[in-house]
């Protein structure tokens, strides 16, 4: 499986994307400069987290308009796994790939801290490995991670079974302690926390790993059916 | 600003305008005479901020040249951007730690934010990747909202910029003294990786070669910074809110990956970070140090404003600037690789062979001064040095020990002192793990990151108990370099080498300098002892606030290096059943100490706790051999607080506790800070074998699975809690001082 990790100015945790997929997942990986215009040659898209152009403006205000999100808009409409974390999650919020808005973390101030997130839907192309109701620990590093939407969209969100994970404790006031949610497709997933800093028991959890297998696994499955 | 007429060089000369921009009247008949004419408006502004005490270290020079600068493994000592230091398989570290007080005391966001900003490019300007940041601070105590305020928007703005860039915030240390209320101290570690071949020098050779300006826009930020930060802090010093920089770290984040490209680039033959003294250090020094000139046309520099004169350009201390010397011809190279990072690559000037910096604007010559004038050839002073009446008297008191009561009570009361207390209300607003490398966070003896791609790592803090120093200078000086040393160490590290923060009051009071001669002969004493030579730092005076001295405060930056990712050992306990041990015995020591200043209103007095040398290393090496036979589970050295306090740190966040028992006068055991002492726990299996490596180790108790810590002294039970109320006062301490009314 060959993936891209994309790269605007200012994203800061590209490599670490990259040294999960290579080291630990043992998968191609390519990093890719934001003004690509096709991505068709990757069976997976990572966004990785950091500050696109600074998080002026707003977060991932000024990177949802890179060249780079059209080539993004066409992987998730042919079905391609595309995760974003972190600063990926703003940016796929803003592009309207995935519903909703990040607020400042309620405490105001930025929280860097491995926590407790429970995994709420394990029928997902990035969950598949879980169980539905296990609790892994994956770091947050973020000022922005409060997650809200109006009443409809987390109706909406609840009845399709988007929200996949949830912090077991409050930690940034996010609504319903969301963590991660897919789009209705389920192949777009945007999460806070960093499962790509959880792939080494050396560093603290190996939790995340199991994200990465689930998409892989996936891959791999769709992959025989069609050959 | 620009419109207003610049005064010309007679009178500057006769109205003394020079002494507003730091001179004095010896200094600018030193600078008339070597030009051999007045200077004009913009000389007389590049030789006051080279002639700063910030860019020319004229009144630490002497006491500078005390340290030990050589060993084995150094690479590159004192004198570049920062010093480096082999380890192996042809990789190298590169560190160095810079202060940045007095931004820090008018616009504490700022002042931190480009202090942090500053240290990281004075890292990869060596052409290393920054990998790693540390940061030591002082506050007054926290109990007034100016202090609060300081303390929180410091945090924040080490934070913001940290965050930003992608560097991740591993460690550090902050206390609180009263001395420090008008006069923080904010000092920022950086820590580089790099390949041997890949080092670079800010030099300046080939006459005909092109010198580019590289980075964000000069504007009128910043000017005079280095002059500012070479006096006192006043009432006045609000009026120098513009002498603080604004950082971006955004721009800095492009910058730094343009120039890690860069390096790569052969058409590169010297890069140099305009840090403080901006345009006019970089350039005189480039050129100084290879013996070269340069001329720089100012109308090509990128201007943020409009009418800029040469006088602002060259004292600006806008941020995230870097200039650089390229191959003549090799302009366009270079900047299509900046381009591609939406950065500005100018050429500015050429290099010469006079040995002069010309500054040319709008078809004249602005200024025109030899490089080494600037550089190399500022005056040095030797300050009278005196020793205090106070170190005298502190010197004739006889040791007393603290009344205490209640053990227990004293205990978690001390836990609650800021200076102990956790600080992760700090540390969680730092990313402390972004590039994955984070193996020990924050909250530990020493930070830890794993070197990708081998089985080594780093161990990294910083430290500084500058009660002991102001006390006793030489014998607090030993003791910072020691902890320092045996931080590492409790990390599974031997020691590389160390940066030092040297901040201290005005340099023209006698005591003062005293201070600082005693504490470097401390220091170079523990270094040769220990083995860790000082590859650069920082030097910060005129620390002071209405006349008013901060306790002497050189900051011990230390890396070391561990051989194996297992022998990574942190401080805290890891299984029921573990033996538990004590190395070193308490005297009766409390001078400075954690304890008297609790007990006395917040003064201290007395004398320094003593320290060998010679046992400090043989303890250490004995510990570090320990643990890289598999021997120690954990390890904690015994500092502020004392032994009590280092032995229930060591239980918190484990769901275990201890049991222990030890003989000896009850105050001094718990609390008393002598030196060269350490805990750990050990495995019962290896107790022989343990004993044998440490064989000055006294088993004192177990660790148990039920979590509460025991202490009996002479048979009598002085603490029995619970591990969680414990860990409450200690975590509580902080956000509670923050949250209560001024």
């Amino acid at each position: 499986m060959k993936f891209a990790v994309i790269v605007f100015p200012g994203s800061n945790c590209d490599v670490d994307m990259y040294h999960a997929v290579k080291d630990e997942l043992g998968e191609q990986v390519d990093l890719v400069w934001h003004d690509a215009d096709n991505l068709d040659q990757y069976d997976g898209i990572l966004i990785p987290g950091g500050f696109s152009y600074g998080d002026y403006l707003r977060s991932g205000a000024i990177a949802h308009m890179s060249v780079v999100m059209n080539a993004i808009k066409k992987a998730a409409e042919a079905g391609k796994p595309v995760l974003g974390v972190c600063n990926g999650f703003q940016i796929l919020l803003e592009s309207g790939l995935l519903p909703g808005a990040m607020l400042r973390n309620k405490n105001l101030k930025f929280i860097c801290r491995t926590v407790e997130l429970t995994v709420e839907n394990n029928k997902t192309m990035f969950t598949s490995a879980y169980e539905k109701g296990d609790k892994i620990r994956v770091p947050i590093a973020h000022g922005e991670g409060n997650y809200y939407c109006d009443d409809e969209t987390l109706a909406k969100l609840q009845e399709n079974n988007q929200i996949v994970f949830t912090y077991a404790s409050d930690v940034n006031g996010s609504l319903s302690d969301i963590a991660g949610i897919t789009n209705e497709k389920g192949n777009v997933l945007g999460m806070m926390p960093h499962p790509e800093r959880a792939v080494d028991d050396l560093l603290g959890s190996a939790d995340g790993l199991k994200l990465f297998q689930s998409i892989v696994k996936h891959w791999r499955d769709s992959h025989v059916v069609n050959a | 600003m620009s419109l207003m007429l610049e005064p010309n060089a007679q009178q500057i000369k006769d109205e003394k305008l020079y002494r507003t921009m730091g001179l004095t009247d010896e200094e600018f008949d030193k600078a008339t005479a070597i030009l051999g004419r007045l200077p004009n408006y913009a000389e007389t502004g590049l030789f006051s901020v080279m002639w700063s005490e910030h860019c020319s270290y004229k009144n630490s020079k002497p006491v500078l040249r005390k340290f030990p600068v050589e060993g084995e493994h150094v690479l590159q000592g004192p004198g570049e951007g920062a010093g480096i230091v082999d380890i192996g398989d042809g990789q190298a570290v590169v560190f160095k730690i810079e202060s940045h007080n007095h931004p820090s005391a008018i616009e504490p966001y700022q002042g931190a934010a480009t202090g942090v900003g500053g240290i990281i490019r004075d890292v990869f300007s060596m052409g290393a990747r920054p990998v790693a940041i540390l940061n030591s601070l002082r506050f007054g105590e926290l109990e007034t909202s100016r202090v609060k305020y300081l303390f929180e928007e410091v945090v924040a703005g080490i934070a913001g910029y940290g965050n930003c860039i992608g560097i991740p915030t591993v460690g550090g240390e902050i206390g609180f003294d009263p001395s420090y209320e008008g006069n923080p101290l904010v000092n920022a570690m950086c820590v580089g990786l790099i390949a041997h071949e890949d080092i670079q020098k800010g030099q300046a050779k080939g006459v005909g070669n092109t010198v580019m300006y590289v980075g964000a826009k000069t504007g009128r930020d910043g000017i005079h910074g280095a002059t500012f930060a070479s006096e006192e802090l006043s009432e006045n010093s609000e009026e120098k809110r513009p002498a603080v920089q604004v950082g971006d770290p955004f721009m800095e984040k492009l910058l730094l990956e343009a120039c890690l490209e860069l390096i790569h680039n052969d058409a590169l033959v010297g890069i140099q970070d305009m840090g403080a003294a901006g345009l006019t250090s970089s350039s005189a020094e480039m050129a100084s140090k290879s013996g070269s000139g340069m001329e720089l046309n100012l109308d090509m520099i990128p201007q943020r404003e409009t009418g800029m004169t040469p006088y602002e350009m060259m004292l600006s201390e806008s941020q995230e600037r870097m200039l650089i010397v390229v191959e003549k011809g090799r302009e366009k190279e270079i900047e299509d690789l900046f381009a591609k990072y939406d950065l500005e690559a100018a050429s500015v000037g050429v290099v010469t062979d006079d040995k002069m910096l010309r500054l040319l604007h709008k078809g004249e010559v602005a200024a025109e001064v030899p490089v080494d004038a600037l550089a190399e050839d500022a005056p040095v002073y030797y300050k009278p040095s005196a020793e205090p009446q106070y170190f005298r008297d502190f010197q004739a008191m006889e040791p007393t020990t603290p009344n205490v009561t209640d053990y227990q009570e004293t205990l978690v009361n001390l836990l609650k002192q800021p200076t102990i207390a956790s600080k992760e209300w700090v540390y969680d607003q730092y990313d402390y793990q972004v590039r994955t490398n984070t193996v020990v966070a924050p909250g530990s003896d020493a930070a830890v990151i794993r070197l990708r791609g081998t089985n080594k790592a780093l161990a990294m803090t910083t430290d500084c108990n500058s009660r002991y120093i102001y006390l006793d200078p030489k014998t607090g000086g030993k003791i910072a370099v020691a902890e320092a040393a045996r931080n590492i160490v409790c990390s599974g590290a031997r020691p590389l080498a160390i940066t030092d923060g040297l901040n201290y009051g005005s340099p023209e009071n006698p005591g003062v300098f005293w201070q600082l001669e005693e504490s470097a002969d401390g220091i170079s004493e523990a270094c040769l002892a220990l083995e860790s030579p000082v590859i650069g730092g920082n030097v910060s005076l005129y620390n002071e606030t209405n006349g008013t001295a901060i306790y002497p405060t050189p900051v011990i930056g230390m890396v070391g290096l561990i051989e194996h990712t297992d022998h990574i050992t942190t401080q805290s306990v890891k299984q029921a059943d573990d033996l538990v041990y004590v190395i070193g015995d308490a005297m009766n020591e409390f001078g400075g100490s954690e304890l008297q200043k609790m007990t006395n209103g917040g003064e201290i007095f007395g004398q320094a706790p003593a320290i060998d040398l010679t046992v400090e290393k043989t303890r250490q090496d004995a510990i570090l051999s320990a643990i890289t036979s598999g021997l120690i589970q954990s390890a904690h050295d015994i500092s502020e607080g004392g032994f009590a306090v280092a032995l229930v740190e060591k239980t918190f966040g484990t769901n275990l506790g201890v049991n222990v028992s030890l003989e000896g006068e009850t105050t001094a055991v718990l609390f008393a800070e002598t030196q060269s002492r350490f805990v750990v726990t050990v495995k019962a299996e290896n107790k022989e074998a343990f004993e044998a490596a440490v064989q000055d180790a006294k088993q004192i108790g177990q660790v148990t699975a039920q979590p509460v810590v025991s202490i009996r002294v002479n048979g009598e039970e002085v603490v029995q809690a619970s591990v969680k109320n414990l860990e409450d006062a200690w975590k509580g301490a902080i956000p509670c001082l923050l949250n209560s009314e001024a």
